[in-house]
């Protein structure tokens, strides 16, 4: 069984991931659309923590029988993965859509110092 | 810009509105079907407003036709979804000092002679922002899915809850704005599913919202961005939207929007 320490500590963390997060949405610092992940992660890893027979039996499903708290790990960290994943299509977008910017900027900036080409 | 109403015009008969300077603001995303109608019909409705069409990154010749028919066209250099092309429309029209603006999808869903029913109560001055709801009267003339209908009214319920009057249909784009409204939306616009909580946004700021019943046509051409996925993602993110918004405190209207 996992300790009640264990149990407690991680359900205290997990929460206060939720309210963090939740704040941050209130004043603005981070946009819905990469605060859901983050909920996800909170309110999965807090019901696993709190719910200590269900931790439980998934461990014992699993065939970890030494120590419960383990899964609570591999399912933070399978969220973390997740999450990080998230943040590198976010990132490869982005850089996408700056060349873009950037080229229509070079192309802006061209016609105002030059005018418009005459073959167009 | 904007020339005096001919008398033929639809909008001819609406008082005030040849005195402002006025735009249609037209969001469209490979719509290169729908978009010459929509643009023809707000011209035969009112040959004085100008029409502003934002083209969200197609990849058609969306952008080469709303010119060809004489529209101003905003090119967005990527997709922004349907938030931040909209809200590219209403800088627009804060900028170029725009007194009333309206807003009509580019896919045709929008009937521009249903116009003077949105545009009465701003002329009026009765309302700073009007939505044409597909469900505020009879309702019929509009058919989608069970579950999008479903989540609309879901939506609207809660909207109506929160901001304390009744609101039928929070996801329609059918609008017209006064000065103060296109302020606002210049300002600070939702992305992604803007309309719910630019609805909220609207009350928060202690604007004047109301809705008035409108018949929708069948879409143009093109499909609609929204899949079923989708939909589920957007109502999550709309809901957490609005959950945390009910801990934000409520703004007073800025005095300066001219």
């Amino acid at each position: 069984m996992t300790p009640l320490a264990v149990s407690i500590a991680g359900a205290l963390a997990s929460f206060g991931l939720v309210v963090v997060v939740l704040e941050l949405i209130r004043s603005g610092r981070l946009r819905e659309r990469y605060a859901l992940l983050w909920l996800a992660t909170g309110i999965t890893l807090t019901a696993l923590s709190a719910w200590r027979s269900g931790l439980n039996t998934i461990a014992v499903w699993l065939g970890v029988r030494s120590y419960p708290p383990a899964v609570l790990f591999a399912v933070g960290i399978l969220f973390i993965l997740a999450v990080l994943l998230h943040y590198s299509t976010v990132i490869s977008r982005l850089s996408d859509q700056n060349v873009i910017l950037a080229q229509r900027l070079a192309l802006l900036e061209q016609q105002q110092s030059a005018g418009p080409t005459s073959e167009r | 810009m904007s020339d005096v109403a001919t008398t033929t015009s639809a909008a001819a008969g609406l008082p005030g509105l040849s005195e402002l300077r006025r735009v249609a603001i037209v969001p469209a995303l490979n719509e290169e079907i729908a978009i010459a109608r929509v643009i023809d019909e707000l011209r035969a409705f009112d040959p004085g407003m100008d029409v502003v069409v934002v083209d969200d990154g197609s990849v058609d010749r969306t952008a080469a036709v709303a010119v060809a028919k004489g529209a101003r066209v905003l090119r967005l250099p990527f997709n922004l979804g349907i938030g931040g092309a909209v809200q590219t429309g209403f800088r627009f029209a804060f900028e170029n000092g725009y007194d009333l603006a309206v807003r009509v999808d580019g896919d045709g869903q929008h009937d521009p002679s249903e116009l003077p029913r949105v545009l009465e109560p701003v002329l009026r001055g009765e309302a700073d922002i009007v939505v044409g709801s597909r469900f505020a009267g009879d309702g019929d003339g509009y058919r989608s899915s069970r579950t999008r209908r479903l989540g609309i009214r879901l939506l609207a319920r809660i909207v109506s809850r929160i901001v304390g009057q009744r609101v039928t249909d929070t996801t329609s784009g059918f609008q017209a704005l006064n000065r103060q409204g296109i302020a606002l939306f210049a300002r600070d616009y939702p992305h992604d599913y803007p309309e719910v909580e630019a609805t909220i946004m609207v009350f928060r700021h202690r604007l004047r919202l109301e809705e008035v019943p409108v018949a929708m046509r069948e879409r143009g051409g093109g499909r609609s961005s929204i899949t079923t996925l989708r939909s589920i993602y957007y109502m999550l993110k709309v809901l957490l939207a609005i959950f945390v918004g009910l801990f934000r405190r409520n703004v007073v209207p800025q005095e300066d929007t001219t």
